[in-house]
């Protein structure tokens, strides 16, 4: 039945979106982590979504396909009595944009509400056609 | 051989079967709001109400003598109907076309809508069991 189909769509998208969020409490947590346990620093990380198919339904949930890591540039600190920094007295710092990061939070926390206020639509839809005939 | 009581309530339950199912659809495309490259889909529900209630859902379809001819639309289909891309307003830089705002107001007005058919299929019930007490 399709109401049910929607508690798996809109669980997917939940699971998506917290992860989603996961990522960026974790990039905003290491913004200054100039060493990670590889000895480099912190590099931004990004999910990408994708969309997934349920067995015989037309409907499609979401997955997280991968989760990759920024590439850009990192941010060079000029302090020479740093223990990371580098023969000309540079430190490498994790090139997380802490706007950027804030943005997707508030985008992912709105998405996440959302895929909540649905889930409570189709429960009580289903709730009342369990009243038919009553 | 459908019986009088039968057809009392055919129309209702072929509406309530694609309100659930066009339901599901949108709540599709809320979940999938920020997958790259997914468009909002729905289906046209009056023709699509029409086609189930004529016994036939599946229109008459062109011969396809090759497999590299198109089908319909995204060759999904509910209940017969098939199954239509929505046309976006302001598609997003990552090619996805959900607009938050259409889908928020159409799954309010289909869940409205569900509401209402789950209230006439009541009201018939209670009409019949009138008619069957006295």
């Amino acid at each position: 039945m399709s109401l049910f189909n929607i508690f798996n769509i809109s669980g997917s998208a939940m699971t998506a979106q917290s992860q989603r969020l996961n990522v960026v409490a974790s990039n905003l947590a290491n913004a200054e982590s100039t060493t990670g346990p590889d000895g480099k620093p912190y590099h931004a990380k990004q999910v990408v979504f994708s969309t997934t198919a349920f067995d015989g339904q037309v409907g499609a949930g979401v997955r997280v396909k991968e989760i990759v890591e920024d590439t850009s540039p990192m941010k060079m600190m000029y302090d020479p009595n740093h223990p990371m920094a580098d023969a000309k007295g540079y430190v490498a710092l994790p090139n997380v944009n802490p706007v950027d990061e804030m943005v997707n939070m508030i985008s992912a926390s709105r998405s996440y509400q959302n895929n909540v206020d649905v889930m409570n639509t189709s429960k009580a839809l289903l709730l009342k056609t369990l009243t038919i005939g009553q | 051989m459908s019986s009088r009581i039968d057809s009392m309530f055919q129309f209702h339950q072929a509406a309530l079967n694609l309100r659930a199912a066009r339901q599901e659809l949108i709540a599709s495309n809320i979940a999938n709001a920020d997958t790259p490259h997914y468009k909002a889909r729905d289906i046209d529900f009056a023709s699509a109400l029409q086609g189930a209630m004529s016994g036939d859902g599946s229109k008459l379809q062109m011969a396809a003598t090759s497999d590299k001819h198109l089908g319909d639309a995204s060759g999904d289909t509910v209940m017969g109907a098939p199954v239509l891309y929505r046309n976006a307003l302001q598609p997003s830089a990552d090619g996805n076309t959900v607009d938050m705002d259409v889908e928020r107001a159409q799954f309010a007005d289909n869940a409205l809508r569900y509401e209402a058919s789950v209230r006439f299929i009541s009201g018939r019930t209670k009409a019949v069991l009138a008619a069957l007490q006295g």
